[in-house]
């Protein structure tokens, strides 16, 4: 079984205490344990005006949950989410493939930086040092401008 | 050497010409917009994250509605990310659908 990211953004009715946003969390670790899943990080937004109103509700407590787990968790749990009627909405997105998308882009633009200079046989520390005096330079116009 | 002379009297008046176009072409280009640049692009974002409403949100005007790229400069792949991450903090009302 394939172990993906998600990430697990949930919105708690603004009437639920803080011991109920607690159980919340414990049922959804419950099932991500019991299928062997993992939470990596909890991030309690706390409460914040909702842009549309839901329910009637006018604010809602933000939770968001980053799990690494199999499709099935989530499909579980996205279950789960739905009959719970103190979460009046939530969203599972994948995040792993975006971040692979985004290192290879930072890496292809480092290659890209890198071929840049050779060509132009600057060596890294120099391009360092050149970018440095020029911003220097642009530094002692403003100055001039000023004065 | 008379004949170099002409010639080369010519060549200026031909790149003479050229400036002269060339100056005409720079006065037709002020007429339009300067040139927009697509913000992702400038700042090297390659995730739109959809909770990041700060970003988002300036690419969402009063109505609600998707900024578009016509506007914005926005280039294409980057559109498409912005249209995906709006629609999702559209879902946890974190954006408007819609508002009047």
């Amino acid at each position: 079984m394939s172990e993906r990211q998600y990430e697990l953004l949930y919105i708690l009715s603004p009437d639920a205490t803080d011991q109920q946003v607690n159980e919340a969390h414990e049922e959804i670790q419950g099932i991500v344990t019991r299928l062997e899943g993992r939470i990596d990080k909890t991030d309690n937004w706390g409460r914040r005006k909702l842009a549309y109103e839901i329910k009637r509700h006018k604010d809602g407590i933000y939770v968001l949950e980053t799990i690494t787990g199999t499709g099935e968790l989530m499909k579980e749990l996205d279950r789960r989410l739905k009959v719970t009627d103190l979460i009046i909405r939530h969203l599972v997105v994948r995040i792993d493939e975006r971040q692979k998308i985004a290192e290879r882009m930072q890496a292809e633009r480092q290659a890209e930086a890198e071929k840049r200079r050779e060509r132009r046989g600057v060596s890294a520390e120099d391009e360092a040092r050149i970018r440095r005096d020029r911003d220097e330079d642009e530094d002692s116009d403003q100055d001039e401008a000023e004065a | 050497m008379p004949q170099g002379n002409s010639r080369s009297g010519g060549r200026g008046g031909r790149s003479r010409g050229g400036e002269r176009s060339g100056a005409g072409g720079g006065q037709r280009r002020s007429l339009f917009r300067r040139r927009k640049v697509c913000k992702f692009c400038t700042d090297k974002i390659d995730v739109i994250d959809y909770k990041d409403v700060k970003l988002i949100g300036a690419f969402v005007p009063e109505r609600g509605k998707v900024l578009p790229r016509r506007i914005s400069g926005t280039c294409a792949r980057h559109q498409r990310l912005l249209q995906t991450a709006i629609k999702r903090a559209r879902q946890v009302a974190l954006l408007p659908y819609a508002s009047e």
